[in-house]
């Protein structure tokens, strides 16, 4: 990148590695962080969506719906994140693409499933044979995000419902005696003051989440954790112009050290959050403000 | 069924190297899919019951050394369990087996942990004991002070009041949480064949069959419901086992202030 990387001569000294971390290759391994920013952003509110489903199903007056919004939170906690990841990525695609393919190719008379094949009609295939790369990439992606999303909703459905229940039973009994109906009660007392009660386990769940997007790597998106086996290969002077023996270890530390640090200031701002929260409510924590301000 | 049985001799032990050789290539029956992720889950329990175990001695260990006033003990503990309790596990698994293998072109000694059966486990016990320790942190500093109290009134000092009093107390009060524990890093044992430690020989937990069915069949509907009904199979067994232990440790309350095992997703990897 810089002019006097084409001089032979740097090799050997410091300034080598200024050349070195700045190839092309090193270029994708840096964008590679903004996915995982960029999957964390598109994934907090979609799985707190769903959660926040989950848990309106799971407290749901019509029994069905209780079922099954309390298998969904069952279910999910019940197995390895991880089982959940390789499975909804392979069935989440070819839900999809069946679902393409009973609308685009009605008079297709094979069977879907032949022996060890999944066969659809070109026109159903997702993403189209004919599409460029990037559509390829941004559908992985996306199928990621979907996948993170039901796992972790089922996570926030878990909390928001413990935070639902945590609500003091004579604030809803009040709003009915006021005379509000269910759904007034629900959304006009209930989801204001729960948010309090279920923001410890939503903090949690946000670092939770940005342990888990290492996982990427098993949905094949080209992640962080992808490039710094690629980069951390060795590689000889016939492949690279910079050379160098087995670099993984480094690399994987370099890694460590990025979770550590996003870790830590996640967990400072959160706390910070949780203080404003807590100010003014009738909780332990704001009554311990209280005192500490008298 | 008899041929259901004949599959279960040929493979019930093949994650351990035991019994047919080459793995089923075509036509999969439901029978030998089961048998092959059950026999794989001989390695998610082998990891989780054998890192629980020892990952318990350290953890007491850390909570004290955390809680301690003297900073050369608190220090380290604090940053171990900081270490290992913020970094994402599948992380620590990859750089543990890169740290071993370089570790292992200076001296072959380091060879065996190369292998998946130590050198994981050793990354599962580290981290369990950090989320453990942690745990136990929170129970050693919400003991109630009327217990210590009594201990002291009694005579009672060092180690007698530790193991008499202050230990029983803190394993009561973190039980609940420790369950969770003991059921999450059961599920985080799924991460050690796909985070750079070889499955010589294709011998891999449940995960790694459950896995290679759905490469084979591309069909995810089948391998995947099965791993899932065994690993609820296994967490309904560690919160009876677990269950019956807290029960124990609460033998002497009355009744109603007996805690009920709570189950949150709080210490989830």
């Amino acid at each position: 990148m810089f002019s006097f990387c084409t001089d032979p001569d740097t090799l050997g000294t410091f300034r080598w590695f200024s050349c070195y971390l700045t190839t092309g290759v090193h270029m994708s391994f840096y964008i590679a962080f903004f996915k995982v920013l960029l999957l964390l952003a598109i994934t907090a509110p979609v799985a707190l969506g769903f959660g926040f489903v989950g848990a309106m199903a799971a407290r749901s007056r019509v029994a069905p719906f209780r079922w099954l919004g309390k298998t969904y939170i069952a279910l999910v906690r019940g197995v390895p994140d991880i089982a959940f990841f390789l499975f909804f990525v392979i069935a989440l695609d070819q839900a999809f693409e069946y679902l393409r393919h009973k609308a685009l190719c009605p008079d297709w008379d094979q069977p879907i499933r032949q022996g060890s094949d999944f066969v659809v009609c070109t026109a159903a295939k997702l993403p189209l044979s004919t599409a460029p790369q990037w559509m390829h990439e941004t559908y992985g992606f996306f199928l990621a995000v979907i996948t993170f999303a039901i796992v972790f909703g089922a996570f926030a459905a878990n909390v928001l419902f413990g935070g639902m229940r945590a609500v003091p039973h004579a604030q809803l009994e009040t709003a009915e005696a006021y005379g509000m109906s269910h759904r007034q009660t629900f959304w006009r007392i209930l989801v204001p003051q729960m948010w309090v009660y279920a923001l410890p386990g939503l903090s949690n769940l946000w670092m939770v989440l940005i342990k888990a997007t290492p996982l990427l790597f098993l949905l094949g998106i080209e992640d962080i954790v992808y490039w710094a086996r690629e980069l951390g290969g060795t590689k000889t002077s016939r492949f690279t112009d910079y050379p160098h023996g087995d670099w993984r270890m480094w690399y994987f530390l370099f890694l460590l050290v990025f979770y550590l640090a996003f870790t830590r200031v996640s967990e400072i701002v959160l706390e910070r959050l949780m203080l404003r929260l807590t100010l003014g409510q009738a909780t332990s924590g704001g009554e311990a403000q209280r005192k500490a301000a008298a | 069924m008899s041929d259901c049985l004949q599959t279960i001799q040929d493979y019930g032990l093949r994650s351990l190297g035991f019994g047919e050789r080459l793995l089923p290539r075509e036509g999969f029956t439901f029978c030998e899919q089961a048998t092959l992720i059950g026999s794989g889950m001989i390695w998610n329990i082998y990891f989780g019951v054998m890192a629980l175990l020892t990952g318990f001695f350290l953890a007491t260990a850390l909570a004290v050394a955390k809680g301690s006033p003297n900073p050369w003990f608190r220090k380290p503990a604090e940053w171990f369990i900081f270490v290992f309790r913020g970094s994402p596990l599948f992380i620590q698994f990859f750089f543990a087996y890169f740290l071993f293998l370089s570790l292992k072109n200076v001296n072959p000694f380091f060879s065996p942990f190369t292998a998946a059966w130590l050198g994981a486990l050793i990354v599962l016990f580290l981290n369990t004991a950090a989320y453990t320790g942690e745990i136990f942190y929170g129970a050693l500093r919400s003991i109630p002070k009327g217990d210590t109290e009594a201990a002291d009134a009694y005579g009672m000092s060092g180690w007698p009041r530790f193991k008499r009093i202050i230990w029983p107390t803190m394993l009561r009060l973190a039980w609940p949480a420790y369950t969770n524990e003991a059921i999450f890093l059961f599920h985080a044992t799924t991460l050690v064949f796909f985070s750079g430690f070889p499955a010589w020989q294709q011998r891999g937990d449940a995960l790694y069959y459950a896995s290679y069915f759905a490469d084979k069949t591309f069909n995810p509907f089948v391998p995947y419901p099965i791993l899932a009904g065994y690993f609820i199979l296994f967490t309904l067994v560690i919160v009876f086992v677990f269950g019956l232990i807290g029960k124990h440790l609460n033998r002497h309350l009355p009744q109603p202030e007996r805690q009920r095992i709570r189950l949150r997703p709080n210490l989830i990897r």
